[in-house]
Formats: structure tokens, C-alpha cells, sequence
């Protein structure tokens, strides 16, 4: 490529160098601490080792990438925007059924981890599902889910300790207890917009870890609550022996052996039941009426008023019932989990949760699902990159950004169409 | 000015820091009544639509709507007494489709229930159904039905201005405030609204509150106009003796 065919809008060749070089620098500034150097015990001395060859090679991959890019980004190197193939109604249930099913079946034939981590896969597939509701169909931006599924977990995990109650008791009063939370906060705040809403949720959040952690009294503080109970299969329990005298477990029940995959699997069949009808509710939701009313506010919230609409009660509404999901994960994670504490409850989880939904596709339901699989299944997989996985994750949030801001499946607007 | 009218506003002044944009405005619009407020660029009729659409909360003055009092009421609650509106700069819900958009205007009167929605229970679906076949009445009312499953950004600017006309109507208004309906309309379609007007008040029976530029529109529409200069009313009469008035002339074309 010669520097005669360049237009004006493109960098010459010295630009092109000048910025490559930037770019490289950079990259020694930010990979030498993470690469370069590497404290070492000798002994009774710590030494800095220095390793300066993979800098070297950073540097270089960069330099060369930042050289190329101008016939990257002129090729026809830009992402396709493709779009699912149209599936007629008909056919569409028939693979709705298909891939319940497959889901359902595999647990019998797959191994303990794997079934253990789509069970963590579920859960984030409700949360991203139920933020969904929030981000991407009403479009408030909320920093502080993580808060509501502590509200939920807190909740079973609670009324456990100081009442007794089972899991089955628990857990719509979980939902209730984190939409009500939902509710009350988003009373003051919905009437932020954007940002301000933002930062009051993310603070939102917070406050609650800090209860938790603080009300040492009530909440067991920073140790949590433990040996919570795991739900039982219509009253019967899953253990080797029944916890109270005269009991009944499943497997005596059911004339098998003990099988403490047994519990694995119910655990993962009642998360992706859970998830399962959230994908139901919020399908529905979208379609109702006052789906169509968040879809207007997130356009035009004068023009919204403008007929009557009320934005605050459209907008609590999202907040409450995204509120309510979340609840719904925070007991089913208690009861996964036997223990609680607020470590699980931080604003990189929070941070987790929304990275779903804008990798996703905010609004695509399909996008959500994907991008909460990928995102708990792929750190699993890749376990010896486990130092790095925040640099990993990063950096595929920068290049999702910029290639495919819209999402890994963008939504595409479910419409109301006539003839 | 007697406070009987269907509309009436009272004293209304609206108070932005130092700048004192409506004066003093005071007029009654009379059920079934076209209406139009008139004024050079500036002159606070925009400000004056604003505090009676409940957007602006004004710094004096009553407005009433069959004796009711609106002033001080959120929009969204003005818009529910029955006083709707269409705004200067059209403001549609742009990647909704034009049949949504009349659906969504309809919200208030759905039955917006989460369990019968969820389960689609037969009154759910009624409502629905009502909401459906209104909007498609409204869409071949305003000559859009082919356009019905379009999305409203992408239609035509004279169409865009009809859907949002629509969409105010199917809200079943008792007074339509238009902004500057013929603002970027070709002369064929300020004809067109102009007979739209005439139309909608007479089967419809809502009363017209307009802001317009245009004058053969101003004139060949409305039954009574308020002309304003520098947030002051300056005159109220009939067309006929607006366009005689020599504080009127001597506001449009300045002092000889």
C-alpha cells in the first residue's frame, strides 16, 4: 500500500509508526509490574526477579498489531452483524422443546463438575435474565443488583436460623423481601436519570454488604451464616439419613442406592427450572403492556408523559419485579451454597451480572442466556489462566466494545405486527 | 374575563430566574373550540402550552379544566384529565412501530395487570384486543394503515406529524393542544390538516388548542385567537378582528 492511494482520512504511515509506538510503550508500562517483575523468595530475602523477555514480545505483538491496523480495519475485517435465521412459530417451539429437553437429560450422563458449574451457569442466567428486565428493556442502568440477590439470600438464609423455615417456605418470601427492597429504594431514586441512578445503586448495593456485615448480631457478621439447609424434593430429603427421627429420604423413597450426585443433579434441574421461568416471565413481560410502556419511557420519557403515562410507576415497576428475580437467585444460591456471608455479595459481582447483559446484548434475552454460560463455563475451563482471568475478562469486554457494541446477539425487537 | 369557559386559564405568568417569559396570559377555550395562539418568535406561547401541559409548574396563574384545577399537577396527570398533546419537534417513539406507538398511548386505559397478562386471561385479551382494533381504527383514519408495521422514525415527516396526532387521539382527549402542527408540511398537507382539524373536532367534540405560524391555517381554522408578544397577550378576537388590529399589524410588520 503506497502512501499515494491514502486519503486524507487515513493515517499516513508516520502517524501510523508514531502511534504503534505510543501503543507499545503503553503496553510496557501496564504488562511490566504484571509480567516483568516477580517477587521471589530467596531464601530469607524477597528478590525481584526480573523477566524482561516477555515484555520484549508484548511490546512487539502490540507494535505489530497497532502497524497492521489500517488494513485490518479497511479489509473487510469488521464483524458481520448476522442475525438469527427467522424460524417459523411452529418449528420454533419444536427446537424450544429440543433444547429443554437436551438440558434436562444431560446432567444423567455428564460428570459431577460440569453439572456443578451449570448450575452456577443457571443462576447467572436468571440474574442476567432478571437485570435484563432492568437494563435492557427499561433501560435503567443498575450498579447495585448484586444487593437485591444478598436481600434474597439473606432472606432463606435467615429465616432459616432464627425460624426454621425450609428452602420451599423461604423462597417466595425471598422474591417478596427483594422486591420490596426493590420497590422502597427506587421510590427516591427512579426519578435519577443515567448516571446519577447509576451511582445511587451502586452505593445501594454497598449499604447492604456493610449491613450485612456489620449487624453482627443478626447476620453473624462477616462469617455469615452456615449450614443452611439444601431444599428438599417434596418434603424428602437428599442425605444418606433423615435429619429428624422417623424421616424419609429420596432414596429410601424411591428404593435406590445413595447417590450424593443426586443432589447435583436436582440442584441443577431446580436451577435451570428457576431460570427457565424467568425466561418465561420476562418473554411475557415484554409482549404486556407495560412492556410496551418501558420500551416508550427508555425512547422518550416527555413524550411518555406527555400521554399519560406515569414513568415512576413504569420505571418501579422494572425496578421491583428485576428486584424480584434477583431474591429468587439469592435463596436458591443460599441453599446451593449451605453458607452465606457477604463476600459473595461484592460490586464485582454486581459488575459481573451487568457485564452479561451489555455482552449479551442489552434486551436480548437469547444474547443474555449465551453471554451467561460463556462467562461462568469459560473461567472453568480455562482454570490455569485463572491469575489472569480479570485481564482476560477485560480485555474481551474492550474488544466486544469495539466490534460488536451492540451485543453478541443484539435484540431485535419482538413486534406487534398486523396484516 | 368570566371563568366559566371549558378551559380556562387565569393570570398565568411563568418566571425563568430574571426573565419573565409569560405575563399576565388569560383566555378560555370553549368547549368544541378551535383555538390558536399566535405571536412572533419568543413571544412565550410555547411556555404558556408548557404550564398548561403540566411541564412547567407556573409561577402564577390558574389553569382549570371544567372548573377542575390543573395548575401545579405533574404532566402526566394533566394528560389524564384529558388535556394531550403534540410537541414542535415531532416526538415519537422512534423504533417502535406505528401501530405500537398507538399502543403504547393507550396504556392507561389496558388493563396492565401482571397475572392476567402473564396467563392471558380473557379479559387481557379483550383489552387487548380493543387497544388493537383502536389504534387500527386511528391508522386508517390518518390514511397510515400501510404503514402500520413500519417504525415510526422511518416514515415521512408529514406522516410522522399525522401518527403523533393519532396517537394524542386515541387517548380519547378532550382538549388537543397542537404545537406547531404545520411546521415542515408542504402546502397540499397544511391543507389536509387544516380539514383534519375541522374533522376531529366535529366527530370527535374536542376543543383545539393550536400554536401556529402559519397564518392562512391560523385564519381559515380557528374560531378565536390569542395573540402574544413578549409573554404579553396583546390581543383576543376572531380572525377577522386580530387581523385589523392595529397592535397585531404593528407587532408582525413594526412601526411604520
Amino acid at each position: 500500500m503506497s502512501a499515494a492511494i491514502h486519503t486524507s482520512t487515513r493515517p499516513t504511515w508516520r502517524q501510523n509508526i508514531a502511534h504503534a509506538l505510543t501503543a507499545a510503550v503503553l503496553t510496557a508500562v501496564v504488562v511490566t509490574p504484571i509480567f516483568g517483575l516477580h517477587l521471589e523468595r530467596a531464601g530469607m530475602r524477597t528478590v525481584i526477579q526480573q523477566n524482561w523477555s516477555t515484555v520484549a514480545w508484548a511490546c512487539l505483538l502490540v507494535f505489530v498489531v497497532q502497524m497492521l491496523r489500517p488494513l485490518l480495519s479497511s479489509s473487510s475485517m469488521r464483524l458481520p452483524r448476522f442475525q438469527l435465521p427467522a424460524i417459523p412459530a411452529r418449528q420454533r417451539s419444536i427446537w424450544i422443546a429440543a433444547a429443554l429437553l437436551l438440558a434436562v437429560a444431560w446432567p444423567f450422563f455428564a460428570g459431577r463438575n460440569a453439572v456443578d458449574i451449570a448450575t452456577l451457569a443457571m443462576i447467572y442466567v436468571m440474574l442476567g435474565l432478571g437485570l435484563n428486565v432492568v437494563v435492557g428493556f427499561a433501560g435503567l442502568l443498575d450498579l447495585g443488583f448484586v444487593g437485591f440477590y444478598a436481600v434474597g439470600a439473606y432472606t432463606y438464609a435467615l429465616l432459616f436460623h432464627w425460624a426454621g423455615w425450609s428452602f420451599w417456605e423461604a423462597l417466595p418470601l425471598a422474591g417478596a423481601a427483594a422486591a420490596l427492597f426493590g420497590f422502597v429504594l427506587g421510590f427516591p431514586v427512579l426519578r435519577l436519570r443515567g448516571d446519577y441512578l447509576a451511582i445511587v445503586t451502586l452505593g445501594f448495593g454497598e449499604i447492604i454488604r456493610l449491613l450485612l456485615v456489620n449487624l453482627t448480631d443478626w447476620t453473624g457478621g462477616p462469617d455469615g451464616i452456615s449450614s443452611i439447609p439444601k431444599p428438599s424434593v417434596f418434603g424428602l430429603e437428599l442425605a444418606r439419613s433423615p435429619s429428624v427421627e422417623g424421616g424419609t429420604t429420596f432414596h429410601q423413597f424411591f428404593g435406590l442406592e445413595f447417590n450424593s450426585m443426586h443432589m447435583v443433579i436436582f440442584l441443577y434441574l431446580m436451577a435451570l427450572a428457576l431460570a427457565v421461568a424467568t425466561l418465561w416471565i420476562s418473554n411475557r413481560l415484554i409482549r404486556m403492556p407495560i412492556g410496551r410502556a418501558w420500551e416508550a419511557l427508555r425512547e422518550d420519557e416527555i413524550a411518555c408523559r406527555s400521554l399519560g403515562l406515569n414513568p415512576m410507576k413504569i420505571k418501579l415497576s422494572a425496578f421491583t419485579l428485576g428486584a424480584m428475580f434477583a431474591g429468587f437467585g439469592g435463596a436458591f444460591f443460599a441453599a446451593r451454597q449451605g453458607i452465606v456471608n457477604p463476600e459473595s455479595f461484592t460490586f464485582i459481582e454486581s459488575a459481573l451480572i451487568l457485564a452479561i447483559v451489555v455482552l449479551g446484548g442489552m434486551g436480548s434475552q437469547l444474547g443474555v442466556i449465551l453471554a451467561a454460560i460463556l462467562l461462568t463455563v469459560l473461567p472453568e475451563l480455562a482454570r490455569e489462566f485463572a491469575e489472569y482471568r480479570m485481564l482476560i475478562f477485560g480485555l474481551v469486554m474492550i474488544l466486544m466494545m469495539v466490534w460488536r457494541p451492540q451485543g453478541l446477539l443484539p435484540m431485535q425487537r419482538h413486534q406487534v405486527e398486523v396484516k | 374575563m368570566a371563568g366559566n369557559s371549558f378551559l380556562q386559564v387565569d393570570g398565568l405568568s411563568m418566571r425563568f430566574g430574571g426573565l419573565l417569559a409569560v405575563d399576565g396570559v388569560a383566555f378560555g377555550v370553549k368547549d368544541r373550540e378551535i383555538f390558536a395562539i399566535i405571536g412572533p418568535n419568543g413571544a412565550g406561547k410555547t411556555t404558556v402550552f408548557n404550564c398548561i401541559s403540566g411541564f412547567y409548574r407556573p409561577s402564577t396563574g390558574r389553569i382549570s379544566l371544567q372548573g377542575q384545577d390543573l395548575a401545579g399537577l405533574g404532566s402526566h396527570t394533566v394528560a389524564q384529565h384529558g388535556l394531550v398533546r403534540t410537541f414542535q419537534n415531532v416526538r415519537l417513539f422512534k423504533h417502535m412501530t406505528a401501530l405500537e406507538n398507538l399502543l403504547v398511548a393507550q396504556h392507561r386505559h389496558l388493563r396492565t395487570g401482571l397475572l392476567p397478562g402473564l396467563f392471558k386471561t380473557r379479559g387481557y385479551r379483550e383489552s387487548e384486543q380493543k387497544a388493537l382494533d383502536n389504534a387500527l381504527h386511528w391508522l386508517d383514519y390518518m390514511g397510515l394503515r400501510a404503514f402500520a408495521n413500519r417504525e415510526a422514525g422511518n416514515l415521512a415527516y408529514g406522516h410522522q406529524r399525522r401518527l403523533e396526532i393519532a396517537r394524542c387521539m386515541v387517548t380519547q382527549p378532550r382538549v388537543l393542544m397542537l404545537d406547531e402542527p404545520a411546521a415542515g408540511l408542504n402546502p397540499q398537507e397544511k391543507k389536509d390538516l387544516q380539514g383534519l382539524i375541522e374533522q376531529l373536532r366535529q366527530q370527535y367534540g374536542v376543543a383545539v388548542l393550536l400554536i401556529e405560524h402559519d397564518m392562512s391555517l391560523v385564519m381559515g381554522v380557528s374560531e378565536r385567537i390569542l395573540v402574544m408578544e413578549h409573554g404579553r397577550p396583546i390581543a383576543l378576537g376572531t380572525p377577522e378582528a386580530i387581523r385589523n388590529d392595529e397592535r397585531v399589524i404593528k407587532a408582525y410588520l413594526g412601526e411604520e
